[in-house]
């Protein structure tokens, strides 16, 4: 398009047809190249980035997020500073009066009990103090001393465990749901301490979340590694109908694959009866596979199982089958031929299949949820809990960064290992 | 592996045979919980397992009520309405966006792509119940948890990365040189656009597509925290009739599911082969 003159040679600048030096020509096609492809991308950022990066990080947010207690108390908290939380005397009549003006003003739209509700995360009790609280300070008129009546009301605000927990989350952010969700707390001088063993649940399930899923990912390589075998040496034809049987239950709902296993597994379900009908197992001994950790691994190998055949399956496509019998031609066994030169090369594709396969596993909720019952949960199915159940959302959000910090750190490895631009469909 | 080699000893082919019936049975683990279902969605009964009448071939065990109950209940005939509005919505969507920003990824000297790429493949890196959190917090303060464009919207974001990857695979070793030679020719960019280039990506953008809606109309985790009852699609009510009251209907939309999904393995199946022919590209 831009024709180059020449005509006049002992111009030093080339320009274009129309006087413009070419470099300055090429500079901004070559921008305006880019400016188009920068725009192509646009929407997709901004969608991406409004609709779900926004939201996750907001949501990562609640894990430290505390301004509750300043906002619902905010005449009480600056004066609680003064208040030495270490010694054993109560904080003065002036905070206690801050207090019942805080908690009236609170109680015009019941947020105060939201309060409570917050705070009885920390200490059991707290909830039904601020309930009460509320009830009986709206009666409570210009009394001679607000700690007194304060007390008379409920004998926690006697109390300097509360004060101390008040002024303790008196921050705008907190560390506190992150303790919890390693199983801790803190103790009176605010420092980390780890909670009695038999109350520790979370780091407990991100350890079973964890061994599970290796579980699945092992069993995944040892069913897995003979069947990509087989259809990386088939012939193609051949092959392609096999890979219909690994491709199928790949495209196969979710829920479809689990309410099989259900079927398959109940005391009631097929195998239970097939077994009893052969005699193997008696008829009031069934055995118990689901709603359990067999049921979870069971299922989930099945469900992750396509993810492992098929970047093992294309890595092996690529091992030339002269390798093997070049080995085989210098005296090696099979077995060691096998091992000595084709397992090496499948390493690869192992560690691609096995990164993948762990990283599905470990965020998984559906199926643990579905089958799993209590001993076969998974750590998303706890956050989902907090989520929707108990609505401790600072402690399902500090859960869930957690994860997503862990599996972020899995990606950066299988970036590292496969590339991330390698990952391919079906 | 087709014909063994003639060296093979006696213990060889032991081990050979050995491995094809491990491998059948590998392939019968990954099959068979598939087709069992089948043929129990059928049941006369309301039990998950077969009865004495259904073994012995007694055509008085076999019904189709499960069928029957699945296309008059309200229940899942919304279900099936609303799995398919949300699913073409955030199809739609997600095709749309996706198939854009992947010709412009793919264009020569996009700055930072690396790290552009891996941000808009992120919603398939999260794991899916911190996105579903996410999400649920955040549509219920602008007041979209619960309502179709939220469900919309977010099976949109969830389906965008396949459409990104399935796009971008069809302009992989694209020949630079085809668009210049139309434009040397004298085509205008957007007709360079609808001759050359469209051709070449639209079976990655079908393709695309056809996962963006698999996407959507298989999602469980993020309809049961951004949706309610009002968009309850086929999984939603899937879940929560495995987690509720427990009917062999359930075996019924799962063998249909299962119908369908042969469908979509054909339909990509085709696809693939037809893109392959066109690129001149041989699989060996």
């Amino acid at each position: 398009m831009r024709k180059i003159n020449n005509i006049n040679n002992n111009q030093e600048i080339l320009t274009t047809a129309d006087g413009v030096p070419l470099k300055a020509s090429l500079n901004r096609a070559l921008r305006r190249e880019r400016n188009i492809s920068l725009l192509l991308v646009t929407p997709l950022f901004v969608f991406v980035l409004i609709a779900f990066l926004f939201p996750i990080a907001d949501m990562l947010f609640l894990s430290v997020d505390n301004k509750i207690v300043v906002e619902k108390l905010p005449r009480t908290v600056p004066l609680l500073a003064d208040w030495d939380e270490t010694g054993t005397v109560l904080p003065d009549e002036q905070i206690y009066k801050a207090l019942v003006q805080d908690i009236n003003a609170g109680t015009v739209d019941k947020t105060i009990l939201r309060l409570g509700r917050r705070l009885n995360f920390e200490q059991g009790g707290m909830s039904s103090l601020f309930r009460r609280s509320v009830r009986k300070l709206k009666r409570l008129k210009e009394p001679e001393s607000y700690k007194a009546a304060t007390i008379r009301i409920h004998r926690k605000w006697g109390d300097l465990a509360t004060w101390r927990l008040i002024k303790r989350l008196s921050g705008k952010f907190t560390p506190t749901y992150f303790y919890s969700a390693v199983d801790g707390g803190v103790d009176k001088a605010g420092h980390f301490v780890r909670n009695p063993e038999n109350q520790r649940i979370y780091l407990k399930l991100f350890v079973r979340t964890i061994l599970l899923s290796l579980l699945i990912t092992l069993f995944t390589i040892i069913l897995g590694y003979p069947i990509s075998y087989l259809l990386a040496t088939l012939p193609t034809k051949l092959s392609n109908l096999l890979m219909i049987l690994v491709l199928l239950p790949f495209w196969t709902s979710l829920l479809v694959r689990t309410t099989s296993w259900i079927t398959l597994l109940q005391r009631e379900g097929v195998i239970n009866d097939l077994l009893v009908w052969i005699g193997v197992v008696d008829n009031a001994h069934r055995l118990t596979m689901i709603h359990n950790q067999i049921g979870t691994i069971v299922a989930m190998t099945h469900i992750l199982l396509p993810f492992m055949v098929l970047p093992l399956f294309s890595v092996m496509k690529t091992i030339p089958p002269n390798y093997m019998r070049a080995a085989r031609s210098m005296g090696a066994t099979q077995f060691r031929a096998f091992l000595r030169i084709y397992l090496p090369n499948t390493v690869p594709g192992i560690g691609a299949g096995c990164i993948l396969v762990f990283i599905l596993s470990i965020g998984y909720y559906i199926t643990p949820s579905l089958v799993g019952g209590t001993s076969g949960t998974f750590i998303s199915n706890l956050i989902a809990y907090h989520v929707q159940g108990s609505l401790n959302w600072g402690l399902g959000a500090a859960l869930g960064t957690m994860l997503l910090m862990f599996v972020l750190a899995l990606y950066v490895l299988y970036d590292k290992v496969v590339g991330l631009d390698n990952i391919k469909l079906g | 592996m087709a014909k063994l080699p003639p060296y093979t000893t006696p213990a060889g082919y032991t081990w050979h045979y050995a491995y094809l019936v491990i491998c059948g049975l590998i392939f019968m683990f990954l099959i068979f919980p598939l087709m069992v279902i089948m043929p129990l969605s059928f049941n006369a009964s309301p039990y998950f397992t077969f009865t004495p009448e259904m073994l012995s071939l007694d055509p008085t065990g076999y019904s189709l009520r499960w069928y029957q109950d699945f296309f008059t209940n309200p229940n899942w005939q919304g279900a099936v309405k609303n799995s398919f509005i949300i699913a073409i919505f955030s199809t739609l969507i997600s095709t749309f966006l996706g198939t854009l920003a992947a010709l412009g990824l793919s264009r020569p000297n996009f700055p930072f792509r690396t790290t552009i790429m891996g941000i808009l493949i992120s919603p398939m890196i999260v794991p899916l119940i911190i996105s579903a959190a996410g999400m649920y917090f955040f549509y219920s303060r602008i007041n979209l948890q619960g309502t179709f464009t939220g469900v919309i919207l977010a099976h949109a974001i969830l389906a965008t990365p396949f459409v990104l990857i399935a796009v971008t695979a069809t302009l992989v070793g694209f020949d630079r040189n085809l668009t210049r030679s139309a434009a040397s020719l004298g085509a205008a960019p957007m007709r360079v656009f609808f001759r050359i280039i469209v051709p070449l990506i639209t079976p990655g953008v079908i393709s695309g597509a056809l996962f963006a809606f698999v996407t959507s109309f298989d999602e469980v985790v993020v309809i049961l925290f951004v949706g309610s009852y009002r968009q309850r699609t086929i999984p939603w009510q899937m879940f929560s009739g495995i987690r509720e009251q427990i009917s062999p209907t359930i075996l019924a939309v799962a063998s249909i599911l299962t119908v369908i999904s042969i469908c979509f393995l054909t339909c990509i199946e085709l696809l693939r082969r037809r893109n392959e022919k066109h690129r001149g590209i041989r699989t060996t």
